[in-house]
């Protein structure tokens, strides 16, 4: 079983709309939306959930007022000013339970925090392993590394031959969440300097993390010397270059009605997507031939 | 004043917005621009400042003196990270999971573990044709990005208007970007991406109690559930940028907008001034 992890850097480079297509393009697949913060995928794959779970992670403190004196030692101690006037705020606390271990008179406690969901659904593509972190939570990374259980074992299970995981946009902790020990990140970019400059950086964490890497350039056509610069970027950096899609408005009147694009229409950027799913699948191919 | 831009949604225009503000204020107000989206900046690209300063960003992690430590095992029970374990007679730290809240070392028995930073990220800060710039990169293969943007908020200034590029998303770094703010931005785009993920950017600053209004970047594309739904939760659409293929191409470039095309810097300062009615009203009703 293989895992291909779409990455970018910078965010809106066409993560989503092209992991909706290889959904449609592969067989014996699970679909992994690791952009737990916020999640897009359901919008093309019109998902039925199968299965609801909450997801708790972390603590957070409380302090007991009728027990507080009121001495300020957590406040003078706390590393992310998380308490203000003997109170915590649950935003800004971390969780790291230094303030229950020292408060002289045991005031403060640590209590369980629910910081999201995590769903299994059925898309007429394939199971769907998707989350909602809670609005302003942490621990994104954690829901990450139980969205990408729950694939591995669902894949396991049927024996299917691939998990296709969106990823988050970024380099921090959900994106190494969503990258370390998957067989191969494809990185999503566009013909634009910020592009460009946010391709090095995730490249970089693949790198960092040993992870092979394949460039697909979405939009190529809208700055044609921007996109060369890419490609011989790649070239230095060895980096294969799998993919050049066209921009087309198609892409988004298939989103708009909710659908893959390569279900949507057969035109050159559903045509090139196909090209680009035959190169990401005969690389696995051939590298399982050689293990 | 601080202003900041964030989006739910990558790639909406959150850095257009942001340097074209900053550029289109220069002239009439003191501006300050803070990149605080550290895992991908972007703004230096648009208004290459000068750095005149640079800082690198430490996470204080546990450093242990065998000589004293009696493997007790107190600083493994506290840390809610496990970012330090004792085996027998050996402490093991992972200065990769330690948050640096300093509960080990404080709480150890016999004062055997000290701190030393981590460089985590760098907080570099500048000039840029009258805008006082500042931004803060995490390092590659790093995780957390809080602490990096923390420390490049501290150039927040009292005076002046300070503008803060938001990541995107929802979560930690999206919460320690945009806290502190009299307004956010929330650039989106009329497709149902962008209007998914602007719900979700709208309950994050509702619940920061912090007033939003929204810029409709690529105004054309797409479908008008955005519109609608900004009209049903009474939230200002209160500047709209069409999809325009000359605005892509100087995007593309690194040429700020109201650069390439000046015609736009009347719009930005059209935005803050709605921005500032907003802020005002909202202080009004809040003495009430």
């Amino acid at each position: 079983m293989k895992e291909i992890v779409v990455l970018s850097g910078k965010g809106g480079t066409g993560k989503t709309s092209i992991v909706g297509s290889l959904a449609v393009l592969a067989k014996r697949e699970v679909l992994a939306d690791c952009d737990v913060d916020a999640a897009d995928l359901h919008l093309l794959l019109s998902p039925s959930v199968k299965q609801e779970s909450e997801f708790w992670s972390g603590q957070v403190a409380r302090i007991d007022e009728d027990r507080c004196t009121e001495c300020g030692l957590c406040q003078d101690l706390c590393r992310f000013d998380a308490i203000k006037d003997f109170r915590v705020d649950p935003v800004a606390c971390e969780g790291c339970g230094f303030c229950s271990h020292i408060c002289p008179v045991e005031a403060i406690t640590m209590e369980e925090n629910m910081s999201g969901h995590w769903f299994i659904s059925d898309t007429k593509y394939g199971p769907l392993v998707h989350a909602r972190l809670g609005i302003a939570q942490e621990n994104s990374g954690k829901l990450v590394a139980v969205v990408r259980q729950q694939a591995r074992q669902i894949a396991e299970e049927h024996k299917l031959d691939y998990i296709i995981s969106d990823g988050p946009p970024g380099i921090g902790c959900p994106v190494i969440s969503s990258l370390s020990g998957a067989s191969l990140a494809l990185l999503v970019t566009e013909p634009t300097l910020s592009g460009m400059h946010d391709l090095e950086r995730v490249l970089g964490v693949c790198r960092h993390f040993g992870v092979p890497a394949m460039v697909c350039i979405n939009k190529y056509d809208l700055n044609e010397d921007n996109t060369r610069q890419i490609e011989t970027y790649c070239s230095t950096q060895d980096v294969e270059l799998a993919s050049k899609i066209p921009f087309d408005n198609v892409v988004t009147e298939a989103l708009v009605r909710g659908v893959p694009v390569v279900e949507y229409s057969d035109g050159r950027v559903s045509r090139e997507i196909g090209a680009l799913w035959q190169k990401v699948s005969g690389v696995m191919y051939s590298k399982q031939e050689v293990t | 004043m601080i202003i900041s831009i964030a989006s739910g949604k990558g790639g909406t225009g959150k850095t257009l917005v942001a340097t074209s503000l900053a550029l289109s204020l220069k002239d009439s107000h003191r501006v300050m621009l803070l990149d605080c989206d550290v895992e991908a900046p972007n703004d230096h690209i648009f208004l290459k400042p000068a750095v005149t300063g640079s800082e690198p960003v430490n996470i204080l992690v546990p450093k242990v003196a065998e000589d004293k430590c009696t493997y007790c095992g107190r600083c493994a029970e506290v840390c809610a990270y496990n970012a330090i374990a004792v085996l027998g007679d050996h402490v093991l730290t992972f200065p990769q999971l330690c948050h640096g809240c300093g509960a080990c070392s404080y709480l150890c028995p016999e004062k055997a573990i000290s701190e030393e930073p981590r460089e985590t990220g760098l907080v570099e800060w500048g000039r840029s044709d009258g805008v006082e710039f500042a931004h803060g990169k995490l390092t590659i293969g790093e995780a957390m990005a809080p602490p990096v943007i923390r420390k490049v908020k501290e150039h927040v200034s009292s005076d002046g208007t300070v503008i803060i590029d938001v990541p995107p998303g929802t979560s930690c770094p999206v919460v320690e970007a945009v806290k502190g703010s009299d307004f956010c931005l929330l650039v989106t785009e009329p497709t149902p991406f962008g209007l998914n993920d602007l719900a979700l950017a709208v309950e994050t600053v509702r619940e920061l109690d912090i007033p939003c209004g929204v810029v409709l970047n690529r105004a054309g594309v797409g479908d008008a559930r955005v519109e609608e739904y900004c009209k049903k939760e009474n939230i200002p659409i209160l500047l709209t940028i069409p999809l325009d293929t000359e605005i892509a191409r100087l995007y593309s470039k690194g040429i700020p907008l109201v650069e390439g095309l000046p015609k736009w810097k009347s719009s930005f300062l059209g935005l803050l001034g709605r921005v500032k009615v907003l802020i005002d009203e909202r202080n009004r009703s809040l003495k009430r």
